[in-house]
């Protein structure tokens, strides 16, 4: 507490008395030194104070720190002492090596130690130590991440096939870092180059496929031949990326042929429903004609046990059921029929048109 | 000196010049750079010169040594870079008119030499860029628009790096790929062309599709009748004289009895004059035989 309040007071002290500065004007310093001969730093004040006190008798207590602060401030190498910017450089350097030369590598990371520069080891997951900066350098990287890109970021990307047409198509490329230091020190820009790349090697595959492919069966044949196609050009790089996969989001014709698209389908829809009913039909037609066969045939066996008393019955039966049902006129005698009084005739026709069918007969 | 080393100031000073003389005179090379130390703009030697399938390590980047102030270090990236060619119209043999985005990826290897004729990396790829696309246009101006479809493509592209490679070395640069990114019909008309193909392309297909249905209805339809034709034919042949007479006796039926089969609406009625000889009136007549 006392030395905190002592501070305070010396700093203002030194500021007031001091014109040259913090560390004093050159002249008198030194004598202010020769004079302190004990221990200056902090921890050894409160041991020496009461001795001076004692010794002089005469100084006041302003004295005493405007004194004190002059020796503290005004001696920049003291002969047996240390005073605190030493101390503070220590820890500052102490800090300094261990921010920069220890470092954690998380498990799904690695780091790749530079030495004056040059590559001299990657750094395995745990705690890791490298020479200070700027000896020494680590630049850690996550190898275990995939990583998605997305190609086209947003709009139609539009492709030519094979067969001289075009789609619309949406992909995402997953990689991650397989070699930290090829990733680190081979490419200017790798994620750009993996985004050329996808689309080339996406453009050169898709124009060897027919529109039909790319948009339906052969999608995953196109995204396995992106893929090697890719890898084997980022290994020829010495890229140091590994590519996890390709994946097809969307494959669709371009928005403005959309229509014509969706009316081969329709087309496809009418065609099976017509091929429906004509199979409806012909379940149909088959059947009846299958019973009607079986009918005949049963009444045949029938007919072939008793063939002339069936036959009569037959007619009969069908001759009764035949003039119940119509007006029948039986003329006697053939030649002598000149006029036929058909009453039911106008009766049958009158109904729909009295006014014109009665005279016409 | 002693007091000059007593002085903080003096001593500050002292240790700023030295850190200075420190920085001019060492410099670390990183590994993704070659350096050329100049001398006065002569070059002197290279540093961490690219070397096909060498490695990282110690031996190439590292802390480098110069005589302060006389000599400077030019940088030169040593990783693979690109240039990159956007919208170059191209015009196939039959007159197929392509947008094209193509980029090239390369390495400087010869540090010296890309410093002699060049001096700065900007500049190569500044060179590059309009001979890549010269190139580009050269080779598929040669070729029908389909070869850019095919599996010819690869060997088209190869004529291009090498076209280029030739001029790139004397950059001292060495052309590491060159590919098509995009080759596009242009939008406008020769797009809303290939548009228009493909609608009338997929209407024919449509109709085709129908039509194909429809007769493939018909057929089956037809197999349908030709069976059951068959079906009656088989049955009926059994006794044709039967036939006759028992399909004369359904048809009168259905013929005279004017009622539909459901009952609903009488269709009409018919009437019958029969002559005294008819079969039906035979023992009507007390004629029996």
């Amino acid at each position: 507490m006392i030395r905190i309040i002592g501070r305070g007071a010396r700093d203002g002290a030194s500021l007031s008395d001091n014109r040259g500065g913090p560390w004093g004007p050159g002249g008198d310093d030194d004598d202010g030194a020769g004079e302190g001969g004990g221990p200056r730093n902090p921890w050894g004040q409160k041991r020496r104070k009461p001795a001076r006190a004692g010794g002089n008798g005469e100084p006041g207590p302003l004295d005493e720190f405007i004194r004190r602060s002059r020796e503290r401030f005004g001696s920049g190498l003291p002969r047996d002492g240390r005073p605190y910017w030493l101390y503070g450089l220590v820890a500052f350097l102490l800090l300094w090596i261990l921010f920069t030369s220890v470092w954690r590598i998380g498990p799904q990371e690695r780091g790749v130690v530079t030495t004056f520069g040059y590559y001299s080891r990657t750094m395995a997951p745990g705690i890791g130590f490298s020479w200070p900066w700027p000896i020494g350098n680590v630049r850690t990287l996550n190898v275990e991440e995939i990583r998605p890109l997305a190609i086209p970021g947003s709009g139609e990307n539009l492709i030519l096939t094979g067969d001289q047409n075009v789609i619309d198509l949406a992909y995402t490329v997953r990689w991650n870092i397989k070699n930290p230091e090829l990733f680190l020190f081979q490419m200017v820009d790798p994620e750009m180059t993996i985004r050329e790349v996808a689309e080339s090697a996406m453009r050169a595959v898709v124009a060897r496929v027919s529109l039909d492919d790319a948009i339906g069966a052969g999608r995953a044949d196109v995204e396995q031949r992106v893929e090697r196609s890719m890898q084997q050009v980022l290994d020829d790089y010495g890229s140091g990326v590994q590519i996890q996969g390709v994946a097809i989001n969307q494959s669709t014709p371009p928005q403005s042929v959309n229509e014509a698209f969706l009316s081969v389908s329709a087309a496809q829809q009418r065609a099976q429903s017509s091929m429906n009913q004509a199979r409806a039909y012909a379940l149909q037609k088959t059947a009846a004609a299958q019973g009607a066969a079986a009918e005949f045939e049963k009444i045949l066996a029938e007919y072939r046990a008793a063939p002339e008393v069936t036959r009569r019955r037959m007619y009969y039966e069908t001759m009764e059921q035949i003039l119940q049902h119509v007006d029948t006129t039986i003329v006697e005698t053939p030649g002598v029929t000149p006029y036929l009084p058909l009453p039911e005739m106008p009766r049958r026709a009158a109904p729909p048109t009295p006014s014109q069918g009665a005279p016409a007969r | 000196m002693i007091r000059l080393l007593k002085n903080p100031i003096a001593l500050a000073l002292l240790a700023i010049l030295l850190l200075i003389l420190i920085g001019s005179t060492f410099a670390i090379v990183p590994e993704t750079k070659q350096a050329v130390i100049v001398r006065f703009g002569e070059p002197q030697r290279i540093l961490n010169r690219y070397q096909p399938g060498g490695g990282f390590g110690p031996g190439g980047a590292g802390v480098a040594a110069r005589i302060p102030f006389l000599e400077q270090i030019v940088w030169i990236d040593k990783r693979i870079q690109s240039i990159a060619m956007e919208n170059q119209q191209v015009l196939s043999t039959d007159q197929y008119r392509l947008e094209v985005d193509a980029f090239a990826r390369y390495r400087i290897v010869d540090p010296l030499q890309m410093y002699k004729s060049a001096r700065t990396e900007e500049n190569v790829g500044n060179q590059l860029k309009p001979i890549l696309a010269s190139a580009l246009r050269n080779e598929l101006g040669r070729r029908p628009f389909a070869a850019l479809l095919s599996p010819e493509r690869g060997q088209m592209m190869d004529n291009i790096q090498n076209a280029l490679d030739r001029v790139a070395r004397q950059y001292g640069a060495e052309i590491v790929d060159v590919r098509i990114k995009h080759a596009d019909l242009p939008t406008g008309t020769p797009l809303e062309a290939a548009f228009e193909r493909m609608r009338t392309a997929r209407e024919q297909e449509a109709r085709s599709i129908e039509a194909d249905g429809f007769k493939q209805a018909q057929i089956i339809r037809a197999e349908a009748d030709a069976e059951a034709t068959a079906t009656y034919a088989r049955a009926f042949n059994q006794d044709p004289a039967f036939y006759d007479f028992y399909r004369a006796m359904q048809s009168y039926r259905t013929s005279f009895i004017a009622e539909t089969p459901t009952g609903e609406q009488p269709r009409g009625r018919a009437s019958i004059v029969l002559s005294p000889n008819n079969d039906y009136l035979r023992q009507f007549r007390g004629s029996g035989r």
